[in-house]
């Protein structure tokens, strides 16, 4: 202890700077290369038209032999962010015939001229046509399937987030009660989460199947379907959604559970005395002391949701179909910088946007569902 | 008059009370044959996939078809492992393949390779990562240095960041990356560990744990002249299998079933190094589509993991509402 104390202090606070610094160094270092280092990355080659696979050319040295050497990807500026989000809105003219009289078909509507004279020109495709005040519309954009992969998303989210959240939530309260085998059903209900996603997406895909697949003869029982589920552009998120929450929804009943057992039993002992039924109970005690666990629960369903990849790469072969019904944001992405165009640049661009939509989207959840009373 | 209408009043009461209670129970039981009615729906909901897949993957394949039409689906009929292996598929005169042409999984595709590299690519994962992150979380959480404050910002604001974002430019950054041999980055079985070792969620999670340990005991050991590394593994580790559970199965859970970076790193390997959610896709796609056998991998891929979760269900369930509570 004395020696201890003559030593000058600062050995002892130097020595544990350097091995906290030491003890920190691994992750650190791991986390800088394979997390900060491709994030930075992505925000400059979304500036560039960097290729996969790096393009040859062939090219003279200083001694004049002819050699073939890797072209460096060039600048583009902000050319990958123009082609990913341009919008342009074309008024369509009605079709006149010789005398200039505006043409019908048979059911009396107007028949108006292509929008492909319009669209190819501009390099866009179709998004939607519409009719504003008494004029014909197309909306076109360079990248349709990317506002594609935008709208299904956000259905996407839209539809699983409060359905997983409130499903979480009744199975939670299920198996919250003082009854004996709960445990079991627990269980049960938990043991999707330990599935694979990409093997259950394949058990779905034959369950779905439109001719002879278990679901449609299950619903036809009752009268319903036969349903195209996955073949429908209709259908083909809802059946992808449907699975989803199979898989997911354990995981956040458990969070949910966690979140009943910390509610003080005297809570609802009170509010029975006061005479509260179950629904007020719910309402008034239930609710209001899971707010945080529905932040979280919300919150992460929402980021996963967005995420939303292998269950479509899976059951559509990487289509997106039928019909881009069900391409996302990260499925355009794999197949522009991976699969078809290879762009790196381009789809690192798609990668840059969809990191800031998700980080606003749960800046804006956070601050709405914490401000609710 | 009083004396003979008092008794028959209080049998009235208690009649009346008698039938309340009745009453009461009667409610109570009916609720609760309800709430397990409702419980037992909502289990074959949630297990009838599963059993179909496994009952499916004994069957023979025109068999799976025709009785997906009706109950049948669930009882196991024509019992065969086939689907599973036919060793002798091209003979002639084989039993579980009498056209010639009708290989088992096994036959088909190097299953137990692609089960073990998926063990090893998540176990490794997590080994790797428990020491990792738990030594860098102990750091933050116990240690007092410049970098303190700012890096456990930093290591926060890094939960946000999905992945998938950065999926693409980590490829072409590894692509020409030295690794130790010749072998390069991409293509190998590292190449699916180290980008997911360092984790800054399970680090958070470490710290959250690390924080709440009395300062006293550290203090002790200090005066007995331990140093910071002798403190963490002689006095944190012992005190924090908890954490180490709850860490080790999340990642085991998010990593099991990794099928992005896999199918992009490893996109010219053969199966001898990539993982099962790719083979399954893979097999899945491969003609021709014989269900028999997709049901035998699925069952492989799923059951033993099942019988892990089973042995350690509390476990898994914990993790799982530390991950939330914490979060």
């Amino acid at each position: 202890m004395l020696i201890k104390r003559n030593r000058p202090r600062f050995d002892e606070k130097t020595a544990e700077q350097i091995t906290a610094l030491a003890m920190f160094a691994p992750a650190g270092l791991l986390l800088a290369f394979f997390l900060i280092l491709p994030f930075v990355n992505a925000f400059r080659l979304s500036l560039t038209d960097q290729p996969l696979v790096p393009r040859l050319i062939t090219t003279t040295n200083e001694n004049g032999d002819t050699v073939r050497v890797q072209e460096a990807a060039e600048n583009v500026g902000l050319d990958n962010y123009r082609d990913l989000l341009s919008l342009r809105v074309f008024r369509l003219e009605a079709e006149r015939d010789d005398q200039g009289q505006v043409i019908r078909d048979e059911a009396g509507n107007i028949e108006y001229e292509s929008a492909r004279a319009y669209l190819r020109p501009a390099g866009m495709q179709s998004l939607a046509e519409f009719n504003l005040l008494g004029s014909r519309y197309v909306l076109g954009a360079t990248d349709a399937p990317f506002y594609r992969s935008l709208a299904n998303i956000f259905t996407f989210v839209i539809l699983v987030v409060p359905l997983q959240t409130s499903f979480a939530l009744g199975l939670a309260m299920l198996v919250n009660q003082k009854l004996p085998g709960k445990n079991a059903f627990r269980t049960i209900y938990f043991s999707p989460v330990v599935t694979t996603m990409a093997v259950v997406s394949v058990l779905w895909f034959f369950l779905y199947n439109p001719s002879s697949g278990l679901i449609n003869s299950f619903i036809s029982v009752f009268g319903l379907g036969p349903y195209d589920w996955l073949d429908h552009p209709a259908s083909a998120m809802i059946s992808i959604l449907l699975l989803s929450i199979w898989q997911g929804v354990g995981f956040q009943m458990v969070i949910y559970l966690a979140g009943l057992q910390e509610i003080p039993e005297e809570l609802y002992e009170a509010a029975g005395l006061d005479g509260a039924n179950t629904f007020q109970r719910f309402r008034f005690i239930t609710l209001p002391s899971l707010r945080n666990t529905t932040l979280f629960v919300a919150i992460s369903t929402t980021i996963l949701a967005f995420k939303l990849f292998v269950q479509v790469d899976v059951m559509t072969f990487g289509t997106g179909g039928p019909s881009l019904s069900t391409i996302t944001p990260i499925l355009h992405m794999v197949n522009q910088g991976f699969r078809e165009a290879q762009a790196v640049g381009y789809a690192s661009a798609i990668a840059v946007v969809f990191v800031l939509l998700v980080l606003a989207i749960s800046l804006v959840q956070r601050r709405v569902l914490s401000s609710e009373r | 008059m009083a004396s003979t209408t008092t008794p028959r009043a209080l049998t009235d009461i208690r009649q009346e009370a008698q039938s309340l209670e009745r009453r009461a129970r009667l409610r109570k039981s009916v609720n609760t044959t309800l709430t397990y009615a409702l419980m037992t729906a909502l289990a074959i909901f949630f297990l009838f996939p599963i059993v179909v897949m496994v009952v499916s993957s004994l069957k023979p394949d025109d068999q799976i078809t025709s009785d997906m039409r009706s109950i049948n689906a669930f009882i196991p009929r024509n019992t065969t492992t086939s689907n599973y292996s036919c060793p002798d598929y091209n003979q002639p005169g084989s039993a579980c393949s009498p056209d010639g042409t009708n290989a088992g999984l096994f036959e088909r595709m190097p299953f137990g390779r692609v089960f073990f590299n998926t063990v090893f690519i998540t176990t490794s994962i997590v080994a790797l990562g428990l020491i990792v992150n738990s030594m860098a979380a102990y750091s933050l959480a116990r240690l007092r240095w410049f970098g303190r404050r700012p890096l456990l910002t930093l290591i926060i604001a890094l939960i946000i960041i999905p992945f998938e974002a950065i999926a693409v430019p980590l490829l072409l950054q590894l692509r020409d990356f030295p690794w130790i041999t010749d072998a390069g980055w991409l293509n190998t079985y590292h190449v699916q560990i180290f980008p997911f070792v360092a984790d800054a969620f399970s680090i958070f999670l470490f710290y959250q744990f690390f924080i709440g340990i009395p300062r006293d005991f550290d203090e002790a050991a200090r005066v007995d002249g331990a140093n910071p590394f002798s403190i963490y593994f002689r006095i944190i580790l012992p005190l924090s299998r908890p954490v180490f559970a709850t860490v080790a199965i999340l990642q085991f859970l998010t990593h099991w079933g990794s099928y992005l970076w896999p199918l992009m790193s490893t996109a010219s390997a053969g199966l001898e190094i990539r993982p099962l959610p790719v083979a399954m896709q893979i097999f899945f796609g491969q003609a021709p589509r014989q269900w028999g056998d997709i049901m035998a991998f699925a069952t492989l891929a799923t059951v033993p993991v099942l019988l892990v979760f089973l042995m350690f269900q509390k476990w898994f369930i914990r993790s799982v509402a530390a991950s939330g509570v914490k979060g």
